[in-house]
């Protein structure tokens, strides 16, 4: 009944001024994102690999939530984009001592904060961030949302939408499968939310019903339980990193298992398109969602991800940064 | 205000360089206007050298207030340039804040011998210590406020010379 | 001092009256209704014309904080909140720190309210001690002290053994049993319910069942036992049916339904609005719409509050760390009255579930009607009046609702607790 308020990550102009989710991004400033994102990967060969967009900004890496991998990438990301970089991994410091998220917030905005790159194990705890400085007339700090909870991971799934487009050009006339533990996935949500907004005729997840959500077909994908039917005739297999906590328990009875079931073999690879590519998010589980000969294989993509990924960060940055 | 025609100039500016060019000399056009012109120069001066192109999008002095424009293009620049001298090709000199970004730009591929500044027209407007060695037009009376003068190129490829008034 | 209420509209749902009556009062008391008795001098006459007189409301849950969390919320703070919400009796659950699980606790709870000389606070007495499922409390005891029922409040009794056992002891007595349907392990973790909204916000979810299977546990103790079962806060259209399903079979249950249930659903979340953070989880839209209907056909036999003040810093929160609950005494009135319009229901028969089949289920006669003789707890409203929710306008300690920034019909004017007048407000 309380109106559902405008979408917070827009300005009223519909420009982006957080980057909170993909799930309802408009198109346009998808696709904006993935344009401005190709000037950037040149940087990366530069004697001198650094532009001086976010000179002067200071851009808080804030994580609730240890993630080296990602911490570092958002980390190059603003420093080639000249920014003040400051880390802080209040896993281990200030929340244990009691202090809560928005106090954290406010301290670091008395510090001259220009942007927060937040990691929490919360879903969304950005969107509280974002309106936190919203309600105290900070609306020029920006918050890019590096992995909330189960939510999303923005940056993640569009430099997987970016990988794509690299290599296959066109997203009208793609088929596309998301294997693996959906359900406590938000790399998947975002990177579901941003194929079918980009056009993806066909979306497929595959796994078991332990690790997929409810109703997750209203979220405009096909559901496969099968492995081998759900890889028939699919140009890109997305990949999810299966927790190691999930392994054994009452989701599954066992990493072996899984491995022989949903686990991507070049057997199960074959059935898709013979110039399918692999994504994975990383890091890697070998021999549980993905086999050591397809993630070492030609048809894997993972490790230009990973570049894409600096890019694809640093347009977002300075998209948030500019004007 | 008449404008000139552009492939005159161009042939003139192309004649201005001619003399000065060494072996090793290299054309580096801005986007977009002086690309379509760094092109012409480079046919017409049988340069040796792959052309570069630079978009300067992400270097201008004015990102902080109006942000990034929807499409910057990648850079291009497919040789060394340490100890290369170099012209820069530009189609309007106006404020010399482009030519100040390109500049920035230019020397985080390395440490070029010399730059030089080719351009068509020199509105005269300047706000940055910044001259251009090569220029066949110079304005002698300033445009309008909020005129822009642009180089625009036609689907056959012919270049001409435009005033878009604000 | 006597009263003289006049020119109202008087909706007593107990007596089926709907009708301009004046309403007499003198030492706490109706004493005439209609016509003043004879020899009766009002020392004060309240003008209702246009406003609608009413039995004081009965709210079957508002939690007043008190003891244990007195930061959040006190009894003044809170009484003044019921006043204002035109609640006169109110049940509060046993969930305070220490839970009322002791005689002396609920004595020393029943004195504090007595001595504010607001509502009437009728404690519901634990089930089992400290609520943990363990043993039975000292039922009778806990009777004699004040309580009207026992609960396990939010928090589910896992051994379906000691539940037996507790259901038998109070059936021993008569006692009411008052339970929330929650299973402990199936909406493990849950923020949400499960469903599409929860999916998308990966917020994790509470499925439909985990309601479902602890109702149908319960209704099969209560056949068995005879115990007098109470489904509080009933969340879903499933549960419902299996409540109707219990009742065809024979078994005397009731029901109740917090009010933002019958206006909010999963969706209003939103963009993760920890103000619709709340156990048990808002469901679907057709659940919402099954429990406005059971509602209006009488087969949810009560609306109550839920009225759970939360501070800020524990509602300001990302949406699963928030604490669940929201404010909600102030808005009982308006929420019955704004789903009685849309749902075309009678005002008196709104009334009625709010006032005298609420204190059915507590098992009270002395409130919940205004028949001569009777308590005179009264409210009297402006129905067609509507009110802004804001933080500045609620009285309770705890500010946090989703009716933030809403217009609500429904504005009191008058609250009188036997027949001495509580709370006023003339602005009209």
């Amino acid at each position: 009944m309380p109106k559902l308020g405008h979408d917070p990550q827009l300005t009223r102009n519909g420009e982006l001024q957080h980057l909170l989710t993909l799930d309802g991004l408009p198109k346009a400033i998808l696709e904006q994102i993935l344009d401005i994102a190709e000037p950037f990967t040149e940087v990366a060969e530069r004697e001198v690999k650094k532009l001086p967009m976010l000179r002067g900004k200071s851009v808080f890496n804030v994580f609730f939530e240890n993630s080296t991998r990602t911490r570092t990438t958002f980390e190059i990301a603003a420093k080639r984009l000249s920014a003040d970089v400051i880390n802080l991994n209040v896993a281990t410091s200030s929340t244990t001592k009691g202090e809560t998220l928005l106090d954290t917030v406010d301290n670091l905005c008395a510090m001259g904060a220009d942007m927060f790159v937040v990691r929490h194990a919360s879903s969304g705890a950005p969107y509280l961030m974002a309106e936190h400085l919203h309600a105290t007339n900070r609306d020029h700090i920006s918050v890019v949302n590096a992995g909330d909870g189960r939510h999303a991971h923005p940056t993640q799934g569009l430099l997987d939408m970016y990988t794509i487009r690299h290599y296959k050009k066109d997203f009208t006339n793609l088929v596309v499968a998301v294997v693996g533990d959906v359900l406590h996935s938000r790399v998947a949500r975002s990177e579901i939310a941003a194929l079918t907004t980009l056009g993806v005729p066909e979306v497929r997840v595959i796994g078991p019903k332990t690790l997929l959500p409810t109703g997750v077909e209203r979220m405009g994908v096909r559901v496969f339980h099968d492995m081998n039917e759900g890889l028939k005739g699919v140009d890109v297999v997305m990949m999810l990193r299966l927790q190691n906590e999930r392994m054994q328990g009452a989701l599954l009875p066992s990493s072996q298992e899984y491995f022989k079931v949903w686990g991507l073999t070049p057997e199960k690879l074959a059935l898709a398109k013979p110039d399918a590519i692999v994504l994975h998010p990383g890091p890697m589980n070998r021999g549980v969602e993905i086999d050591s000969a397809v993630a070492d294989g030609q048809h894997a993509v993972i490790l230009p991800q990973v570049t894409f990924g600096i890019a694809v960060r640093m347009a977002v940055m300075s998209m948030l940064a500019g004007g | 205000m008449e404008l000139p025609d552009a492939n005159g100039l161009c042939e003139q500016l192309a004649a201005q360089i001619r003399p000065q060019l060494t072996p090793d000399t290299a054309l580096i056009g801005i986007h977009t206007g002086g690309v379509w012109l760094a092109e012409r120069l480079h046919a017409a001066l049988g340069i040796a050298e792959p052309l570069g192109i630079i978009d300067v999008a992400f270097y201008r002095d004015d990102f902080g207030s109006r942000g990034l424009h929807a499409r910057p293009r990648k850079s291009d620049i497919p040789f060394d340039i340490d100890g290369r001298p170099l012209i820069l090709v530009d189609d309007v000199l106006y404020t010399g804040r482009t030519t100040r970004a390109a500049l920035n730009e230019l020397f985080d591929y390395g440490r070029p011998g010399r730059v030089d500044l080719a351009v068509l027209v020199d509105r005269g407007e300047r706000q940055l210590p910044i001259s251009p060695r090569y220029c066949p037009l110079t304005l002698t009376e300033p445009l309008p406020a909020g005129s822009r003068l642009r180089l625009s190129r036609s689907e056959a490829g012919e270049l001409s010379l435009r005033i878009i008034n604000a | 001092m006597k009263i003289h209420i006049q020119n109202g509209r008087l909706v007593d749902p107990a007596n089926k009256i709907d009708a301009q009556r004046d309403v007499f009062i003198a030492d706490g008391k109706v004493v005439g209704v209609g016509s003043a008795p004879a020899d009766f001098n009002a020392d004060r006459i309240i003008d209702a014309s246009g406003l609608v007189v009413a039995p004081g409301l009965i709210d079957l849950a508002a939690r007043l904080r008190e003891p244990g969390f007195e930061y959040r919320a006190t009894l003044e703070s809170e009484m003044e909140a019921a006043m204002a919400g035109g609640v006169t009796s109110l049940a509060c659950p046993p969930d305070t720190d220490p839970p009322l699980d002791e005689p002396g606790l609920v004595e020393m709870l029943c004195f504090r309210a007595l001595s504010l000389n607001c509502a009437h606070v009728y404690p519901i007495g634990a089930l089992t001690v400290g609520l943990k499922g363990e043993s039975i409390t000292e039922m009778a005891e806990l009777i004699e002290a004040g309580c009207v029922a026992f609960s396990q409040a939010n928090t589910p009794l896992v051994d379906t053994q000691v539940l037996l056992r507790a259901m038998q002891y109070a059936a021993t007595f008569g006692f009411r049993v008052w339970l929330q349907p929650t299973d402990p392990f199936l909406g493990k973790g849950g923020m949400a319910h499960d469903g599409e909204v929860a999916s998308r916000l990966g917020l994790t979810g509470i499925p439909v069942e985990t309601e479902t299977v602890a109702l149908a546990t319960h209704l099969k103790l209560a056949q068995a036992t005879g115990a007098k079962l109470h489904v509080t806060r009933l969340s879903s259209a499933a549960g419902l049916a299996l409540i109707d399903q219990a009742r065809a079979d024979g078994l005397d249950v009731s029901c109740d339904v917090a009010a933002h249930y019958l206006h909010l659903c999963d969706m209003d979340i939103g963009y993760f609005s920890p103000l619709c953070h709340m156990d048990p989880p808002l469901r679907g839209q057709r659940d919402r719409e099954a429990l406005r209907a059971g509602l209006a056909d009488g087969r949810i036999n009560a609306v109550c509050s839920d009225h759970t003040p939360v501070d800020d810093d524990a509602k300001q929160m990302p949406f699963g760390e928030s604490e669940v609950g929201a404010t909600g005494l102030e808005l009982l009135l308006p929420l019955t009255l704004k789903w009685a319009h849309e749902s075309k229901v009678p005002l008196m028969q709104a009334l009625a579930r709010v006032t005298s089949d609420a204190a059915g289920i507590m098992g009270i006669t002395k409130g919940g009607h205004l028949g001569v003789g009777a308590r005179a707890d009264v409210c009297v409203f402006d129905a067609a009046a509507e009110r802004l929710v804001t933080r500045a306008s609620l009285k309770s300690q705890g500010k946090n609702t989703p009716f933030l920034g809403i217009s609500l019909p429904g504005v009191v004017r008058y609250t009188l607790v036997e027949g001495r007048v509580m709370f006023e407000n003339e602005a009209r």
